[in-house]
């Protein structure tokens, strides 16, 4: 039932329109950040406003919405958040990847392939990419508008002389189309590749930083790298040890204090998925059938 | 056997639950009235007005029972509220000049036309804690008389006849508002400015602190510190004139600075501004020293680099809700960030052949 | 009922989130045709451009109307239903009206370097007719054509990425999108 206290999706119609000609805008400038008037929302900044207000603004009633952090459904965080649009905007919600219309993520791009009936948002928290080599705004805008991406070149340069490899290993950055360097957000650098060319839409929304960005369809986004040392995604080299996957991101998990540990799908509703039409890992229990 | 965790969505109600019967306390002992706190605890109900930044005794006040005490807490309360209301209009900008003073006083001048007034202050109270309000205290009264009329005139405006005073041109322009714009560096005084109002008080307080200290030292003096209630006027385009809509509590603060002059300006005092909601005293104080400080350019004055000089630094980090949201986020969960970073760690030690013991046993 | 009184959304919140996710998939996959509905403007505004103005134009937006689209009906719509002040060309956030109107559209905001977003929307009431570009960018799998006014302005625009303006095409109840992102290509 929709609270009837508040607008649909609780934003204002004022606000929502301001939101949405950002989105528009983001389009547009693929990978560029829009600055919004980004509001405050009855949940911390740092915990998913921009995210929020990008929903917000999007969502139509007959939506169904699903919400992860880290990968899962059940975390607290999104828990709370789809609580939220459940009460303000009355709007179906689901915890199947392949049935949702509008995803709101937080640090995971779904295992399951989206479709061109889809929208991906993701909260972010630093939308600057260059933000931690230079911490002016002022600075980071022109390094922007002049292509000045040097630095961050630099950067990864000096992590390969001195570790043997680029030690970034979330909030990778990227190019988009040739263009712009752009934050994907704290996901690992697994799910890069999973930026490029996806058929869906996906909106960026940063809200304490007031910054929305885009990518739209079939944009081209390329992990930065070097000849000589290639981006390469990684992850946990196991396989998920409840549904057997080979192919998805994984969280270890420490089952006791003597060095137990096992891998499992971030990806909750993936991994349920898989579970569920028979597949099974090294430590699932017995079938009961 | 592992089984991912569920039930996140009943351990938040249970949270919310226990939340609550913590908020009461002792049920022995009486519940504290949403009046009690807008009368006894009226400067932490000013604080969260300021920061808040909406006017409203009673919401501030509820805010704050309902945040336990916790005054960011209730900032927040109030800012969410505030920015779900509807805009009707804008009022006409508050003459302080017009204030009904209850406390004004000027640290550069003797004697004032209207007088110095100390008013309800704590500044010469020793600090010694008051053991009988522990016992059921009486109300004490204060002894009044009728205000003699006279006008309390700005004290930096006699500077400013005599041509000592950096001069302030008036301006029709409607001020930026940057919680209806997103924050645009450079930002211009009048942004500053707001953005300063809003600002945590205490970490003003500790940028004031480090001009004293040298930090882009400004050698500020309380040219006039003034407290009292002000109309707040909105012109009705039916009616062709401007009405009063209510009354507001403020401090205003103004500073005189040392100013040695510039290739441009003759040497003279420059201001720094400080006005902030209800009875925010050291606030309004740090508010004026922070400005000065911010209008290094503007003066000519020299960048010595200190924290207080720079402007995005000050107005990106002034903002408590901001500051505490994003500081207090790191609790969630970052397994993904911290499982990427621990293959990371194990791969360059693996590079580095200094083999992970956990991985050897495995 | 006055004309321009009537014609906006019936359900305000609903009306305008659908519409604009028809403007939002638009502007998303440069070149595919949308149905919007909610909008009734008076004539010569169609009904997809109307409701483009319900959904994003406000007080805040400055709104150009290109002479075939300054009738006095339309003004008064206008300002009933969105409040969009009334500006000149350069000064604009949206634009209304057929592509000859609005020429010459280099007065039109395309933002600036460092803020590309600060650029005009131009919404352009189309007559129908066969594609005559071929279009390719970010939003289309591998190409796509479609009916464009004329092929030259918008090769200028992509030429100047990231700076340029943005067309929404209106007709009827249908839009599409021409975002400044998109290479374009004559049939």
């Amino acid at each position: 039932m929709t609270d009837q206290a508040y607008n649909f999706a609780y934003l204002d119609e004022a606000t929502k329109r301001m939101i949405r000609r950002a989105i528009l805008k983001g389009l547009a400038v693929p990978g560029y950040q829009v600055p919004f008037a980004s509001r405050e929302m009855p949940m911390p900044y740092g915990w998913g406003t921009g995210g929020v207000q990008v929903t917000a603004a999007c969502l139509a009633p007959e939506d169904i919405l699903k919400v992860i952090d880290q990968g899962a459904d059940d975390t607290t965080n999104a828990v709370s958040i789809r609580k939220f649009f459940e009460r303000t905007g009355g709007v179906e919600t689901t915890e199947h990847t392949a049935e949702a219309t509008l995803i709101q993520t937080r640090h995971r791009i779904p295992e399951h392939p989206l479709t061109e009936d889809q929208i991906l948002v993701y909260q972010v928290p630093i939308p600057e990419p260059l933000r931690f080599l230079e911490p002016r705004e002022s600075e980071t805008r022109k390094m922007h508008a002049l292509q000045e991406y040097g630095l961050m070149h630099v950067k990864l340069y000096e992590d390969i002389a001195r570790h043997g490899a680029i030690a970034t290993s979330y909030a990778y950055p990227v190019k988009v189309e040739g263009r712009y360097v752009m934050d994907p957000s704290p996901i690992p650098k697994f799910d890069n590749p999973k930026l490029s060319g996806s058929p869906a839409i996906q909106l960026f929304g940063a809200g304490r930083e007031q910054r929305i960005y885009a990518l739209p369809p079939y944009t081209e986004v390329v992990s930065l790298d070097f000849e000589d040392h290639p981006f390469e995604p990684s992850k946990a080299d196991h396989a998920c040890d409840l549904c057997g996957a080979a192919e998805t991101y994984l969280d270890e998990v420490i089952t006791d204090d003597r060095g137990g540990r096992m891998f499992v799908c971030s990806d909750t509703d993936y991994c349920t998925g898989r579970q569920a039409a028979g597949h099974r890992g090294r430590l699932s229990p017995e079938d009961a059938a | 056997m592992y089984v991912a965790t569920k039930g996140g969505e009943r351990a938040i109600e249970a949270a919310h639950q226990w939340l609550g019967e913590m908020r009461r306390g002792d049920t022995e002992v009486p519940e504290l009235s949403v009046a009690q706190i807008r009368e006894q605890m009226t400067l932490a109900v000013n604080r969260v007005m300021a920061e808040g930044s909406l006017y409203d005794p009673d919401l501030a006040a509820l805010a704050i029972k309902q945040a336990r005490g916790d005054l960011i807490e209730a900032v927040f309360l109030i800012r969410a509220y505030r920015t779900t209301l509807p805009r009707f209009a804008a009022s006409l900008p508050v003459d302080t000049d017009r204030m009904e003073i209850t406390r004004r006083i000027s640290a550069t001048f003797k004697d004032v036309p209207g007088g110095q007034i100390l008013g309800p202050t704590f500044d010469y109270t020793h600090r010694l804690l008051d053991f009988a309000l522990m016992a059921d205290g009486n109300a004490p009264r204060a002894e009044s008389r009728e205000a003699d009329g006279s006008p309390s005139p700005h004290i930096l405006a006699l500077l400013d006849r005599d041509g000592l005073m950096e001069p302030l041109a008036a301006t029709d322009e409607t001020p930026p508002d940057l919680t209806r714009e997103p924050l645009e560096m450079p930002a211009s005084r009048p942004l500053r400015l707001q953005a300063l109002a809003r600002g945590d008080e205490g970490f003003l307080l500790s940028m004031a602190y480090s001009t004293q200290r040298g930090y882009g030292r400004t050698h500020a003096f309380v040219g006039e510190l003034r407290i009292g209630a002000c109309a707040v006027e909105m012109d009705i385009p039916e009616l062709g004139f401007a009405v009063e809509i209510g009354e507001i509590e403020l401090t205003e603060c103004e500073t005189v600075n040392q100013f040695n002059g510039s290739k441009t300006e003759p040497p003279q005092f420059t201001r720094g501004y400080g006005l902030v909601m209800g009875q925010s005293e050291r606030k309004a104080i740090s508010m004026s020293l922070v400005d000065r400080a911010l209008r290094w350019e503007e003066l000519g004055e020299e960048n010595t680099g200190a924290p207080a000089q720079d402007a995005e630094f000050v107005l990106y980090h002034s903002d408590n809700i901001q500051a505490t949201g994003f500081l207090e986020h790191i609790k969630l969960p970052h397994y993904v960030d911290f499982q990427s970073e621990l293959e990371l760690i194990r791969k360059l030690r693996r590079e580095a052949g200094s083999d992970d013991r956990q991985e050897a046993a495995e | 009922m006055d004309v321009a009184l009537s014609g906006g959304f019936a359900r305000p919140a609903e009306h305008a989130a659908r519409a604009f996710r028809a403007c939002l998939q638009a502007m998303a996959r440069p070149g595919r045709i949308y149905p919007v509905t909610g909008a009734e403007p008076p004539a010569p505004l169609s009904p997809a451009a109307g409701t483009i103005l319900l959904t994003l134009a406000d007080s805040t937006t400055p709104l150009h109307l290109a002479p075939s689209h300054d009738t006095p009906a339309i003004r008064q719509w206008i300002a009933f239903h969105c409040a969009a002040p009334l500006t000149g060309a350069g000064t604009a956030t949206f634009v209304v009206g057929n592509w000859a109107a609005m020429q010459p559209v280099d007065r039109f905001a395309r933002g600036t370097a460092d803020y590309p977003d600060r650029s005009a929307t131009l919404i352009i009431e189309m007559e129908e007719g066969d594609p005559n570009a071929r279009l390719t960018g970010p939003g289309i799998e591998t190409a796509i054509d479609a009916r464009l006014p004329e092929i030259t302005a918008f090769e200028a625009n992509n030429a100047v990425f990231p700076l340029g303006f943005d067309c929404y095409l209106t007709h009827g109840d249908r839009i599409s999108a021409l975002p400044r992102s998109t290479r374009v290509e004559a049939l």
